[in-house]
């Protein structure tokens, strides 16, 4: 496969998917949303790895193991991720970030 | 030429559902739009030859991480349009902060020299085969240090969500 496409493609998709995800991040207020913008931009940089790792090393595998491992730490943030919220839920009632304003209740 | 055709579709999905995913109000439809764009990155991945984080991809993101999404936004019943909008200042904010370093980025991809052409003619690199020798023998401390880690992060979830 991959023949003809410039690397430069894969990075503006990559680029243009992250601030996407900065966006959402900023914008939101529910914190599943704010959740999955940061799943966004850690697939975006995945695409950056893998693009840099066939275009520049295509015989080694550094790439696809930073990309293994980001898979593997964003599985393990999001379990902990989504029982917080759904602790803070239990708590506020809500999971608008606004709303929770108090550490101890 | 083929190959070519596929990035240019799978790139305008991407692109499109990652929108989506910011700007629609119901949460379930930012997650099954969030499927949507792990299906892309997945063949985005087979066009840069990681055929096995393809199929990692859609295992763990699409399988499992987005089923956790599903089951806490169903959880919760949060499949209202209550959420209030955010003040036009942070609007503002938060489109001069991801325009202006996209603009920057972008701009600056296009000015770089073409990347050194190297040889594609090693399509087998990113299958399991190749992929599992590096790991137990490149990368095997990273790889038990990742375990660990899961560890971990099972005990704190079963802490922080267990009852009072």
């Amino acid at each position: 496969m991959n023949t003809g496409i410039p690397l430069e493609y894969f990075l503006i998709t990559a680029t243009l998917m992250f601030f996407v995800g900065v966006y959402g991040f900023m914008t939101r207020k529910n914190m599943i949303t704010i959740l999955m913008s940061v799943e966004l931009m850690l697939n975006a940089v995945n695409i950056n790895f893998l693009s840099f790792n066939r275009y520049l090393f295509p015989g080694q595998l550094e790439g696809h193991f930073f990309a293994l491992f980001i898979i593997a730490v964003a599985a393990a943030e999001a379990a902990v991720a989504i029982a917080i919220i759904i602790n803070i839920y239990r708590h506020f009632q809500s999971i608008d970030v606004e709303k929770a304003d108090e550490m101890k209740y | 030429m083929f190959s070519t055709i596929l990035f240019y579709i799978l790139s305008v999905i991407l692109v499109f559902s990652s929108l989506m995913v910011i700007f629609s109000r119901k949460p379930i439809n930012s997650v099954l739009f969030l499927i949507v764009s792990f299906f892309a990155i997945s063949g985005h991945y087979i066009l840069l030859n990681a055929q096995f984080l393809a199929v990692v991809n859609i295992i763990v993101y699409a399988g499992a991480i987005m089923v956790l999404f599903l089951f806490t936004v169903m959880l919760l019943n949060l499949n209202k349009e209550t959420e209030p909008k955010k003040s036009a200042l942070v609007k503002i904010i938060a489109v001069i902060t991801g325009c202006l370093l996209a603009v920057t980025l972008v701009g600056s991809l296009k000015g770089i020299d073409n990347a050194p052409v190297q040889d594609f003619s090693d399509n087998s690199i990113g299958l399991i085969k190749n992929l599992g020798k590096t790991l137990f023998t490149d990368f095997l401390v990273p790889f038990e240090l990742t375990s660990v880690l899961f560890l971990a992060s099972i005990v704190g979830t079963l802490m922080i969500g267990k009852k009072e």
